[in-house]
């Protein structure tokens, strides 16, 4: 493997991640959000806190760490990147930050009402932003930002594959969450929860399903080079995501949702790996390879040196953290 | 009238559309951000001394104060993770000129900051969700990566600050970035002093502003051992760092003259080249004038240059095109020595008159000070930024890319400022809420402070 492809597996090992763990958090947003009034949704709403209360920051670090790599080592498409998708960024970027915010915030407020505004913003937030990240990857995916410069501040995020993007991250995170969600419900044997929680996970899955499904004739149009990727050499892992997304939903009907979180992840992991692997070897579609946007090769080295220590340090430490969280003494509050 | 004349300086020039708002956007959001870094450097450590003294002398007073401010840290680093993640999204977003051809130079710090910033946000989760849940001693041990993350991290972010004011680990040849090497960029000659100084200021802001807090409390009556426990042990951590930072400040300003004359003319107000230069306090340049200043001789060269002859470099040495804002650069400069030298000899004064037996914390003044003493930490801190980023101007990357070069050509990012000022005032209109609910709730004898939200709590959990 040359040294530019070792750093964007390395970068890609990050999105997947971020995808993954930030995604079910920011999904959780969705069943906060539906929970009902204040006190019909007190149980759901406590099992959020609770379930991305230790978690969250560590997630959200991932997104940071994309973006460290990406500016580092393939520095000329990350600034035409951010120029050209300023919008969609800095509504994402607001979601972040108004997520973050008011998560902390609605666990310490001091009255209903605060917590009631916090709640809301932290959910709708949650619920909004993986739309604009995925609307990011739908531009770059097809071939919307130009490799040096900006391209068009408008038509390169609203578009059929961007908007499809944005859906299916969306439905995607959901469907993490809830499955997440419902096993963590199970575990702390609140019954009545986790039934609930069990048939809306079932509901988003079918619904994101339908969503991906649907996609697959305006991408053919609008993002022909991802087309053919998907079509070819990604094709065993759409066939894979579809196998362990119908998985999610068999488990989630015979009620394992233990299981189920496995084979929920797996369908989103082979998604998001078969965009990558689909728009292989361009690193933005149709204007620049992985090859050519790569920076100085000592950096990329050095970086090399960084994603090492991050494998030595934080991979343990965070496998800690899920641990922990998973264990007894922290299932119950 | 400094503001305005920054603002009247930089808008005659010719400069491309995404310029000024981008400028005000960054002064804004790293303004906002630095102040909360600076918990996440200093608190843990500070944490980790109560919690410690809780746990070994077995002291309910210090286990208290622990579980508090662990509760604290929970809502100010959070803010902290999303007002960093914005720094981020901007480096791209407003500074295109910059990351595009320097990115690969100055990027890998950033990469190890991130792992720290991994590092701190996995051990913060355990850290306060690990109350009652871990055996106390290895709860207690979780601040300690937390701790040392806080001292990678500012060294990694401030390296990259130092290479644009010092450059290394690159050529330009004709335009064009090569021969980079990264590692010499991380490394370069300012990064360990500017560090050290970030550092330290990081301790003064968060022992001043905490012990602050129990000066605050300690003026309302409130003298028990919680808040004598809770003022002091921030306090001894700001006096070290009071104390230790007119040192690092002056061997970190050492070569400035050399380095960057135009920064250090302008910090020392100096026109013209005089031998030996007076120190200068206050004064304003008015049409190549210096006015109302008043000059203390020859300190100025002993100060700047460890010298008693060797002058100060005057502005007019300096091509007009290359010199930064004057007047706000001085008077930001002052301002942080000014204050930094007051609460660096109002904690010499307490501990002085503590060996002699008196206790400042009788006197109402001296509580009434220590209350300010945060607030005017951050004050030197916001000043000591704007002193060495305004100075370096008109230069991003010191001698190489002027500002101008690396800023976008998008005027539409002044609807960014506004709607940044509207969020950034929402969110510190929620700390300051959410702290100060927090804070009622803890004096009305409440620990455990539930969610309002949730259901009633099943059986009582310290958490």
């Amino acid at each position: 493997m040359t040294l530019p492809m070792l750093v964007v597996a390395a970068l890609f090992v990050g999105v997947l991640a971020y995808a993954l763990f930030g995604g079910a958090d920011f999904g959780s947003g969705f069943y906060d959000l539906t929970a009902g009034g204040a006190v019909k949704g007190a149980e759901l709403r406590t099992l959020v806190d609770h379930s991305i209360g230790p978690v969250w920051e560590a997630n959200h670090v991932w997104l940071i760490y994309v973006l460290v790599m990406w500016w580092t080592a393939f520095p000329e498409t990350f600034a035409s990147t951010m120029s050209t998708l300023i919008l969609p960024m800095l509504l994402a970027l607001l979601g972040i930050v108004l997520r973050g915010a008011s998560f902390a915030f609605r666990k310490y407020a001091g009255t209903l009402g605060q917590a009631r505004l916090f709640g809301a913003v932290f959910a709708v937030s949650s619920v909004v932003t993986p739309f604009f990240l995925g609307a990011v990857a739908g531009a770059i995916a097809s071939g919307r930002v130009p490799a040096t410069g900006r391209g068009d501040l408008w038509s390169s995020w609203l578009n059929p594959t961007s908007l499809f993007g944005g859906a299916i991250a969306v439905g995607t995170c959901a469907f993490l969450a809830g499955t997440f969600l419902t096993a963590d419900a199970v575990r702390s044997g609140a019954e009545r929860l986790s039934e609930e929680l069990r048939r809306r996970t079932l509901a988003v899955g079918v619904v994101t399903g339908a969503v991906v499904f649907a996609a697959l004739v305006p991408l053919t149009r609008d993002a022909p080079t991802l087309t053919d990727g998907l079509a070819g050499r990604a094709a065993p892992l759409v066939v894979l995501s579809g196998l362990a997304g119908t998985a999610t939903l068999v488990l989630l009907v015979r009620r394992r949702p233990a299981v189920a979180r496995i084979t929920a992840l797996g369908a989103v992991a082979a998604v998001v790996l078969g965009w990558g692997v689909a728009q292989y070897p361009y690193l933005l579609v149709d204007e620049i390879t992985i090859a050519d946007a790569a920076g100085a090769p000592a950096t990329l080295r050095a970086l090399l040196v960084a994603v090492v220590l991050a494998g030595v340090i934080v991979v343990p430490a965070l496998t800690y953290l899920f641990r922990l969280t998973q264990s007894e003494e922290w299932t119950h509050s | 009238m400094t503001v305005s004349a920054l603002t009247l300086q930089l808008l005659t020039a010719e400069d491309p559309a995404g310029l000024l708002p981008a400028r005000e956007q960054m002064a804004l959001s790293l303004g906002w951000h630095i102040v909360l870094a600076c918990f996440g450097v200093a608190f843990p450590a500070m944490i980790f001394v109560v919690h410690r003294r809780g746990i070994v002398r077995d002291d309910p007073v210090a286990l208290g104060l622990a579980k508090r401010w662990s509760k604290v840290s929970a809502v100010l680093f959070a803010i902290g993770a999303v007002s960093g993640t914005v720094l981020s999204f901007e480096m791209g977003l407003l500074w295109p000129g910059l990351m595009g051809p320097f990115g690969d130079v100055l990027g890998l710090p950033f990469a190890f900051e991130g792992l720290s910033f991994f590092v701190e946000a996995i051990f913060l989760g355990i850290y306060l969700y690990g109350w009652g849940r871990m055996p106390p001693r290895r709860h207690l041990l979780m601040l300690l990566p937390m701790a040392t993350a806080g001292v990678v991290g500012t060294f990694c972010v401030i390296s990259v600050n130092a290479w644009m004011n010092a450059p290394a680990g690159f050529t330009m040849v004709d335009g064009e970035v090569t021969n980079v090497d990264p590692w010499a960029a991380m490394f370069n000659d300012l990064a360990f002093m500017q560090f050290l100084h970030m550092w330290v200021a990081a301790f003064m802001v968060v022992g001043f502003t905490v012990s602050g807090v129990y000066a605050v409390g300690m003026l309302r009556g409130r003298r028990d051992a919680h808040h004598r426990l809770g003022f002091i042990v921030p306090f001894v951590f700001a006096t070290v760092a009071a104390l230790t930072q007119p040192f690092i400040g002056h061997l970190l300003g050492g070569n400035l003259g050399d380095r960057q004359p135009a920064k250090l003319a302008a910090f020392e107000l100096a026109e013209t080249t005089e031998s030996p230069s007076p120190l200068r306090i206050g004064g304003v340049l008015v049409d190549g004038e210096v006015r109302w200043a008043i000059d203390i001789p020859v300190l100025g060269s002993l100060i700047a240059q460890n010298s008693f002859t060797e002058p100060v470099p005057g502005l007019d040495t300096i091509p007009p095109e290359d010199q930064p804002p004057v007047n706000f650069t001085h008077w930001a400069f002052q301002t942080m020595i000014g204050v930094g030298t007051l609460l660096a000899g109002a904690v010499l004064l307490f501990w002085l008159l503590r060996w002699r037996g008196r206790d400042l914390l009788e006197r109402r003044w001296f509580l009434r000070f220590a209350a300010t003493a945060g607030p005017l930490a951050v004050v030197a801190l916001e000043a000591g930024w704007i002193a060495t980023e305004v100075g370096r101007q008109p230069w991003v990357v010191y001698g190489v890319l002027r500002t101008t070069e690396a800023a976008g050509s998008n005027s539409g990012l002044w609807w960014l400022l506004g709607a940044t000022v509207v969020v950034y005032a929402g969110m510190t209109t929620g700390a300051v809420v959410v702290l100060r609910s927090m804070a009622r709730r803890w004096r009305a004898g409440e620990t455990d402070l539930p969610s309002p939200y949730g259901p009633e709590p099943r059986e009582e959990v310290a958490r």
